[in-house]
């Protein structure tokens, strides 16, 4: 565990290092970006491939090894960690609110855990707009997680708008799975 | 505080990383106009070292891609003169063209070039205007620009553009599919691009400080939005805003002392104003139930223009920057966002979507009739050049991103090619004082 925090700690070092040809350098740029390249390279977890892989596998729980146990099973509605929108909309679908009941609910039952809600929406659109949309469609899960008992203090809420999209097409599908909110757990 | 001591050199080792494989953005016109004035440019004479640069050369493609002038074919140049007593003016009145152009370039060392050039009124056979200059090999380019705006703004009336800048954002992929970003400088034809900023995380909305020596920009270096003030001598960085929620949008203020910026501290995005020697944070608008961003200052400094979706779809509004009551500038249309204002404060440009189709339009603030400019559907980000003529933008060609730019009457349309990485967020910068 103590090795995560160290990583955790090394990983904003390198956020803004610029990759270049130099092998060290794209090692960095590797480990720096480990939990963000996977988005951005449009690898989901719950995916159209169907694996769990990547940042989630990695993420830092405490000692509560329940809860990779929970997240990593298929059956699980907390396995589920992206939430959906229409086009220009911040209304949770009604096909999510399970998923979201059931974080929400376990977030109170483990108030030592907080999540990061990261809100993204599709290209369309003036990008700074976008922005704010982002974020509140992560403010209107919070909203219905809170719902079910979690504490406002439980959360970070952070927009990345059309910045990084799950799926780089121009395109309804494409569309589609980048108009999201994901659930990101950080851990106490 | 070591590992800030050690991300600021970091930054800073990703700001003075030598330039690499940064393609050249290259203007094409894609619509001309049918009264381009005919111009002569004689290629310049060279006396002594050669110039790495092809001075004349220069100077007619920025006239060219201007679309209000149309050089002379150099195989219809009569004849070669680099001075003025060679001028036969019977001669250059058959080719129709009312403007000649000619200079040398000369050089002792091939360091320091010494630059003259006179241009003439063909018809009255006499000198419009003559300058000559020093200038060492590097300042080469930047001088041809110089000389381009000088005959633009002879001949035209207005002031020429060719020596302002360009900002805009770059996103490449690595092989293994993660993404990097960059904020680049180039000249305003698209050559000479410098990286002043890299990151693996977005950057966002550059804007330019009215003395063109600072932008303002958004990353997500910190896994959220923040603003960021750079100078671009010495690549010197600092956040200015940080707070809780998003920090975006920001604007220069036209006498440099403030921005207007989207924050969300509050719980909502609204506008506020930041005066950047105090820190003093004004809010501008008040409206909780509704996204208030993208301000831009109007050239008086005293009102604000800024995108809102209060009235349920994204249109445009104006604002007191001190606050008070918003009233909406925009009707035509289910969508309008991203305004820009001319420098004469009269047209504003926008992102004006009709069927799910972004065009880039624009409106005229005294009568309200609105133009659209452009064909193409993704349009993106407009910005008026400085001296109010062009307005250059982002859009998409064969799924990547592309910078264009499109005249204000929308009979020039230029297209910036660049290959390798797509390209987006256009800021044209203030003319150089």
């Amino acid at each position: 565990m103590k090795y995560f925090k160290l990583f955790a700690l090394i990983l904003p070092m390198f956020m803004l290092a610029a990759c270049s040809s130099s092998p060290n350098r794209d090692y960095e740029g590797d480990v720096a970006v480990e939990d963000l390249s996977a988005e951005s390279s449009g690898v989901r977890g719950q995916g159209a491939n169907g694996e769990d892989m990547g940042a989630e596998t990695q993420v830092v729980v405490g000692e509560d090894s329940y809860a990779a146990g929970e997240w990593n099973n298929p059956s699980s509605p907390l396995y589920n960690r992206v939430v959906y929108f229409e086009y220009d909309s911040d209304t949770v679908r009604s096909e999510d609110q399970e998923t979201l009941r059931a974080h929400g609910a376990y977030l109170a039952k483990n108030p030592n855990l907080t999540v990061r809600l990261e809100g993204h929406t599709d290209e369309r659109g003036s990008r700074e707009y976008n922005l704010a949309l982002g974020e509140r469609r992560a403010l209107s899960v919070r909203q219905i997680l809170m719902l079910q008992g979690a504490s406002i203090d439980q959360f970070q809420v952070t927009s990345f708008g059309e910045e990084r999209p799950a799926a780089d097409g121009s395109d309804d599908y494409s569309w589609s799975q980048n108009r999201r909110v994901e659930i990101r757990y950080l851990g106490r | 505080m070591a590992p800030n001591v050690l991300r600021y050199l970091l930054v800073m080792l990703a700001i003075l990383l030598p330039l690499q494989a940064n393609a050249v953005l290259k203007i094409e016109i894609t619509g001309g106009s049918a009264t381009a004035l005919p111009i002569a440019i004689v290629p310049f004479g060279s006396e002594g070292y050669a110039a790495p640069e092809n001075v004349s050369d220069i100077i007619s493609n920025d006239l060219a891609s201007s679309g209000r002038f149309a050089p002379v074919e150099k195989r219809d140049l009569i004849s070669q003169p680099h001075e003025s007593q060679q001028v036969n003016f019977a001669d250059w009145r058959l080719l129709r063209s009312e403007g000649l152009l000619i200079g040398k370039v000369s050089s002792q060392d091939g360091e320091n070039y010494q630059v003259q050039f006179q241009l003439f009124d063909v018809y009255k056979a006499e000198q419009l205007v003559g300058k000559r200059y020093n200038v060492p090999a590097s300042g080469l380019r930047n001088l041809a620009h110089q000389i381009a705006d000088i005959v633009y703004e002879t001949l035209t009336g207005e002031k020429g553009v060719f020596a302002t800048r360009l900002a805009f954002v770059t996103e490449m992929k690595n092989a293994d599919g993660s993404k990097r970003f960059a904020l680049q400088v180039s000249d305003a034809d698209g050559a000479n691009p410098r990286t002043v900023l890299q990151s693996t995380q977005p950057i966002m909305s550059p804007n330019w400080a009215p003395d063109g020596e600072q932008l303002t920009y958004v990353t997500f270096e910190n896994s959220k939005a923040e603003v960021y003030v750079q100078q671009l001598s010495s690549g010197r960085r600092n956040s200015v805003a940080s707070f809780k929620g998003l920090n975006s949008a920001p604007a220069w203020s036209p006498d440099g002392k403030k921005l207007a910026l989207t924050l969300s501290k509050n719980g909502n995005p609204e506008i506020y104003v930041l005066e950047l020697a105090t820190g003093n944070l004004s809010r501008v608008t008040h409206n909780s139930g509704a996204i208030d961003t993208e301000a831009v200052w109007m050239p008086n400094g005293r009102e604000i223009l800024f995108t809102s979706d209060r009235g349920g779809r994204p249109q445009i509004y104006r604002v007191d920057a001190e606050g008070g009551r918003a009233e909406r500038v925009t009707f035509e249309g289910g969508y309008n966002a991203s305004a820009d204002i001319s420098p004469d404060g009269r047209t504003m440009a926008m992102v004006h979507a009709v069927n799910g189709r972004f065009h880039i339009a624009i409106q005229d603030l005294q009568t309200g009739a609105v133009q659209v400019l452009t064909d193409t559907t993704a349009d993106e980000s407009p910005s008026f050049a400085p001296n109010g003529r062009m307005i250059l933008y982002a859009t998409e060609q064969k799924g990547r991103g592309i910078l264009a730019a499109v005249s204000v009457d929308g009979r020039i349309k230029q297209r910036l090619g660049e290959s390798g990485s797509a390209v987006r967020e256009p800021a044209w910068s203030p003319f150089r004082r």
